[in-house]
């Protein structure tokens, strides 16, 4: 058991490794290769959260260094949950990217894939504040060649600004980072927890300062307003694949929230609810932001996009007010975000896949396989903008139990709920414009044939730059596969509804297990040789 | 000292600041250079400013004679790290600049209107 830990770092990085090395001109190979690791991935996350669900938390300490020196690698329920939810939407993407021909738009697909899995499983995992930076640096490094893979002007551009905004959030986590260390001399997260709950309160003004700092990292990760900006752009020029499995990588910084601000800076330390107060109100406003987003965005790509940062709101409204019933509930709408966030933007794709690459919400003639894309989009709509009979429903439901207790539960649930319209008519908007104008369109032309009249002025011919002609369906490897990963990325938010009592007493373990810091401390700092008293 | 350093990293980063917010690529990318030298310079002083101590535990030595190493293998990661990732900001930038025909950072007009910014 105990050296499985590390097996989901080590893993993909392997597998990167082995493609770029010896499969660099094989398609074929690197596929097959690839796709074993993820699966080989998810199996070993399956096997993690097995051990891990019985509550115990297994440390790996790396060269096996004792713990507040060396570097230590934490599984928890947390992580374990968050392992699994990661590499059950890599194996699912990675099909799509393959059955949709993505993959060989550009080089080093899958070697990306595979870094870029090894960057989020690291984060998840490791125990160490510098190590999470370092962690955060591969996935980012990986990410920033997904991201423009496939070329194109608009991609690129859109590729530098995400670049230069991660650049910044990078440099401003050293900075945290490097506070933290001034004031606390550690870098172990389970001994810094220890450190700042012995810090006496007059001196806590830099504490205080770090922990807001790193607040933002996050916040940049998670695309919290006001540093959202970066995200509309970089979704909606991203690869559809790359996109959707950039929906876990948002998550990364949730879970960094969660994990810091339950066990390094609890509401009952020195650093008080400091963090818990801008989290609500940034929350609110990226929920109405995003939403405002989905019913007037006019690109199907920035309708998804946005759609994301509005999950992304609901979520921290539950995360910020930091009780045992809310982190649960935000772990509920964690897994079935992200299942949806990724089915909304491979649906996208595969509706740019048949428009030409154009996803303007305007009058374009039908689709191929309208009718099958147009129900997928239609349940996807369903779960994400949060109606019933799917998880999203379930979800905000206990995102508004959760905040029952708080203040301000009028404004949340007003705010929670308004939006959520938004929503619904943002999505029957866009869904009508793609699905249903097209037969207006039919008609309006078969009349007019019938008349002898001339053909009315079709729809506008898209303005593509030649580079940018590589969204095709032609392309594509096999489109049932696209469909088939679809459709699980379905099936899992259908499962999460119907399994939605384990599903929630799983999340409730996993909250309570956070909101009891001893064992942590004590497995990463005591139960070890020459430990502390 | 500490004065001197503080002023150090402070114009450094508020350069840097200043720098990146310009609306073209090569200024951001120098503006990034500044700040992570900033931030490197914080990060070897999060250890206290020492003079004469090396971050080397000494046989003989009292254990006042030396100072924390952990910043300088911290500063050493991040140098290495930030100038990795300069280097992807710059070829990046360049390909903006090759296929999109300027060096701005913001979105251009094909990304907001249907018409790709045709009047």
């Amino acid at each position: 058991m105990s050296h499985f830990i590390i097996a989901p770092v080590v893993l993909p990085a392997v597998i990167g490794g082995l493609i770029i090395l010896w499969m660099r001109h094989d398609m074929l190979l690197q596929r097959v290769f690839s796709t074993a690791g993820s699966v080989l991935l998810l199996g070993v996350s399956l096997y993690l959260a097995f051990h891990a669900s019985s509550g115990e938390i297994f440390v790996y300490r790396l060269g096996n260094w004792p713990a507040p020196f060396g570097i230590v690698l934490m599984l928890d329920k947390l992580a374990a949950l968050m392992l699994v939810l990661g590499a059950f939407l890599a194996v699912v993407v990675q099909l799509y990217a393959i059955g949709s021909g993505w993959d060989r738009k550009g080089w080093h697909f899958h070697a990306l894939w595979q870094f870029q899995m090894m960057g989020v499983m690291g984060a998840f995992l490791t125990g160490d504040a510098f190590n999470l930076f370092v962690f955060f640096e591969v996935l980012l490094i990986a990410s920033y060649g997904l991201m423009i893979h496939g070329g194109g002007a608009l991609r690129l551009r859109a590729g530098v600004q995400y670049v230069i905004i991660n650049l910044m959030g990078s440099t401003l986590f050293l900075a945290a980072l490097g506070t933290l260390y001034a004031v606390t001399g550690t870098l172990n997260m389970a001994d810094m927890a220890v450190r700042v709950a012995e810090m006496p309160p007059e001196d806590t003004a830099l504490l205080r300062t770090g922990a807001v700092l790193l607040m933002l990292v996050f916040a940049i990760k998670a695309a919290l307003v006001p540093l959202h900006f970066w995200l509309p752009s970089t979704y909606a020029n991203a690869p559809g694949p790359v996109a959707a499995l950039f929906a876990i990588m948002s998550k990364v910084g949730i879970y960094s929230i969660i994990r810091f601000y339950t066990l390094v800076f609890p509401g009952d330390s020195v650093v008080e609810t400091i963090v818990s107060d801008m989290l609500l109100p940034a929350a609110l406003i990226t929920l109405v932001v995003g939403q405002i987003g989905v019913l007037g965005g006019r690109h199907m790509g920035r309708v998804a996009a946005l759609s994301a940062i509005a999950s992304i709101g609901t979520l921290v409204i539950a995360v910020s007010m930091f009780t045992p019933e809310s982190i649960s509930a935000a772990l509920y709408y964690t897994m079935h975000s992200t299942l949806a966030a990724a089915a909304l933007f491979l649906i996208t794709d595969m509706i740019a896949a048949r428009r030409n690459g154009e996803l303007w919400l305007s009058l374009r003639p039908k689709i191929r396989d309208s009718g099958l894309i147009a129900a997928l989009f239609f349940a996807t709509a369903i779960a994400v903008a949060g109606l019933p009979p799917l998880s999203g429903f379930i979800g905000k439901l206990l995102v508004l139990e959760a905040t029952r207790d708080d203040m301000w539960w009028v404004g949340i649930w007003t705010t929670i709920l308004v939006t959520s319209l938004f929503a619904i008519v943002g999505f029957g908007r866009a869904g009508s414009t793609l699905f249903w104008l097209p037969f207006q369109l039919q008609r309006i032309e078969a009349q007019a044939e019938e008349e002898g009249r001339p053909r009315p002025e079709g729809p506008i011919p898209p303005k593509l730059e030649p580079d940018e002609h590589i969204q095709d369906i032609d392309d594509a490897v096999s489109p049932t596969l696209t469909f088939v990963s679809v459709g699980v990325l379905l099936a899992g938010l259908v499962a999460l509804t119907i399994f939605a009592r384990p599903a929630m007493m799983m999340a409730d373990a996993v909250s309570l297990q956070l909101f009891d810091q001893a064992p942590y401390v004590e497995s990463v700092l005591v139960n070890q040789e020459g430990a502390r008293e | 000292m500490e004065m001197l350093v503080a002023t150090a990293i402070g114009a450094m980063a508020a350069s840097g600041v200043y720098l990146v917010l310009r609306l073209r690529t090569f200024p951001a990318v120098i503006g990034m250079t500044m700040l992570s030298y900033a931030i490197n310079l914080f990060l070897v002083t999060t250890g206290r400013l020492a003079v004469d101590k090396p971050p080397i535990l000494q046989y003989d030595a009292p254990l006042s004679a030396y100072t924390d190493p952990l910043p300088q293998a911290l500063t050493l990661t991040a140098i290495v790290i930030s100038f990795g990732m300069t280097a992807v900001v710059v070829l990046l930038a360049l390909g903006a600049y090759i296929e999109g025909g300027d060096d701005y950072v913001d979105m251009p007009d094909a990304d907001r209107r249907e018409d790709g910014g045709a009047e």
